[in-house]
């Protein structure tokens, strides 16, 4: 059911530092439908692959592509804005919940789009969550709540590929679950659209869970399936 | 001239003896500083002995160029200083701070020598250039310094902050808009807070100076407004332009948070 749209084409990153090839000509091709998570040994570099896919880490060879063509330097916060990078952390932030939701919205990025709180009830009854959520202190949640907000913050703005970086690493079976609750209701809705996955896991179950191809790193290197492409759904 | 009482070498060892009043507050919270302390001191006099041999020939200087050199010198130093200070620093800060307080300096103490002091016979007088300068500078490079500090330390603790909002879309401006109105106020909050207690708790050393060599208090006063002014709108300048050219700097032409050029200073010892 994969429509074959390219959306980003990461092709033969490299990435060293010292004498150490940290990524070493990794390459994925993301197309809309692609639910892809990505699995491997801590300092195997996928991290690092996911963070350069959003142009956060400084790449010595390789390109990405977005969309058929390569990214100049000054498009790259629309990038961004479209291919949207979830911190493995969530940073606390002052203010409530809704003004942390609400900030993205301040960017120049996004100032066509509309703020909108009921969306955010309703998805955030789906994880257990009343309207008061909104009103709570950011800097007083749990870790997991906190990622919930991420995610949220992230999903709201309708992105055509979503980067999560380990979003439960820190999180307990219960609160994994309702971030992978969101991210998989934005991924059901959004099937019209095209959208795409990358989801970083040392977690093995979780990796089948929420994927539908898993990719390994090894050293820095990528590229070969380590698990067949199962149906998904 | 009534003629002030004179200072006797033995009278500025008691003084000198004051500085240990620094090493043990150094000593008793361990900030590692006795070094750094020594040295501070023994700069303050060889510097200001060496100033006061050379200050009658400079303030007799006739040629525009010297005076230049001498200004020249005084920024650069200013300028090289200002960078040393921060916790954290990235290649090519100096040349940002250096730039930074050429040009506030400069464009501040011109402007004042052009306009306000038009009756000068000559514009490169160093009998009011060269303490102008001087005192502009010692602010300034105040002002860059903190507000540098400032910025690189709060991009650095809030990396994750910047981070998210850059992985949002944002801009470097956008990115980095808290660290930079924070580091811009700090660099302003002591020339303000001097503004506030001028005249009613701190007596300005030139003005002071002038009054004792006899001049005028009405006269004084002037003058020390005017200096006010000029060390106000320098260190705004100043802080201002270093703060933009190190965001600058600290972002790639992608927008990126290049966070991997800072690096901590070592320890000094």
């Amino acid at each position: 059911m994969t429509l074959d749209i390219e959306l980003v084409h990461a092709s033969l990153l490299v990435r060293r530092v010292g004498d150490q090839t940290l990524l070493n000509q990794a390459s994925l091709r993301l197309c809309a439908g692609d639910r892809v998570a990505l699995v491997g040994n801590s300092g195997s570099g996928k991290s690092l692959f996911l963070r350069s896919l959003a142009m956060l880490e400084p790449i010595d060879d390789g390109q990405i592509g977005w969309r058929g063509h390569v990214i100049a330097p000054a498009t790259a916060p629309r990038y961004r804005s479209r291919v949207i990078y979830v911190h493995q952390q969530a940073a606390d932030y002052g203010g409530t919940v809704e003004q942390v939701l609400h900030r993205p919205f301040e960017l120049a990025v996004h100032r066509e789009r509309q703020f909108d709180r009921d969306w955010l009830v309703a998805r955030l009854e789906t994880v257990g969550r009343s309207a008061s959520f909104l009103e709570k202190d950011h800097q007083r949640l749990s870790g997991g709540e906190r990622q919930l907000v991420a995610c949220l913050r992230a999903i709201q703005l309708q992105p055509e590929v979503l980067l999560l970086d380990e979003p439960t690493a820190a999180l307990d079976q219960t609160a994994a679950l309702q971030v992978e609750a969101l991210v998989s209701q934005w991924l059901g809705e959004s099937q019209g659209h095209e959208s795409a996955m990358v989801w970083v896991s040392h977690d093995h179950d979780q990796a089948v869970r929420v994927s539908n191809v898993i990719y390994q790193m090894q050293a820095g290197e990528l590229g070969t399936f380590t698990e067949q492409v199962k149906e998904k759904r | 001239m009534i003629a002030a009482i004179e200072i006797t070498t033995w009278q500025i060892a008691l003084a000198a003896l004051l500085i240990l009043i620094n090493g043990i507050v150094s000593f008793r919270f361990r900030l590692g500083m006795e070094r750094t302390l020594v040295f501070a001191a023994i700069r303050t006099v060889v510097q200001l002995w060496l100033l006061g041999l050379i200050l009658t020939w400079v303030f007799e200087l006739k040629s525009w160029w010297l005076v230049l050199s001498i200004a020249a010198v005084m920024t650069t130093i200013a300028g090289w200083t200002a960078a040393s200070r921060p916790k954290y620093r990235f290649p090519g800060m100096r040349r940002l701070t250096l730039a930074a307080v050429w040009a506030s300096s400069w464009l501040l103490t011109g402007y004042v020598i052009c306009l306000l002091m038009a009756d000068l016979r000559s514009w490169y007088d160093p009998q009011y250039l060269i303490p102008l300068l001087g005192m502009v500078l010692g602010n300034t490079l105040n002002g860059i310094s903190v507000a540098l500090s400032s910025l690189v330390e709060s991009m650095s603790r809030r990396r994750v902050e910047v981070e998210t909002l850059t992985a949002l879309g944002a801009t470097r401006m956008e990115a980095s808009a808290d660290a930079m109105r924070d580091a811009i106020r700090t660099g302003m909050i002591p020339i303000i807070n001097s503004m506030m207690v001028v005249g009613l708790v701190s007596m300005p050393g030139m003005m002071t100076g002038q009054v004792i060599a006899g001049m005028d208090p009405a006269q004084a006063i002037r003058y020390q407004i005017v200096i006010m002014f000029i060390i106000a709108a320098a260190t705004a300048a100043g802080t201002v332009s270093v703060v933009y050219l190190a965001t600058w700097k600290l972002f790639g032409p992608d927008h990126r948070f290049r966070y991997e050029v800072l690096l901590e200073r070592e320890k000094q010892t």
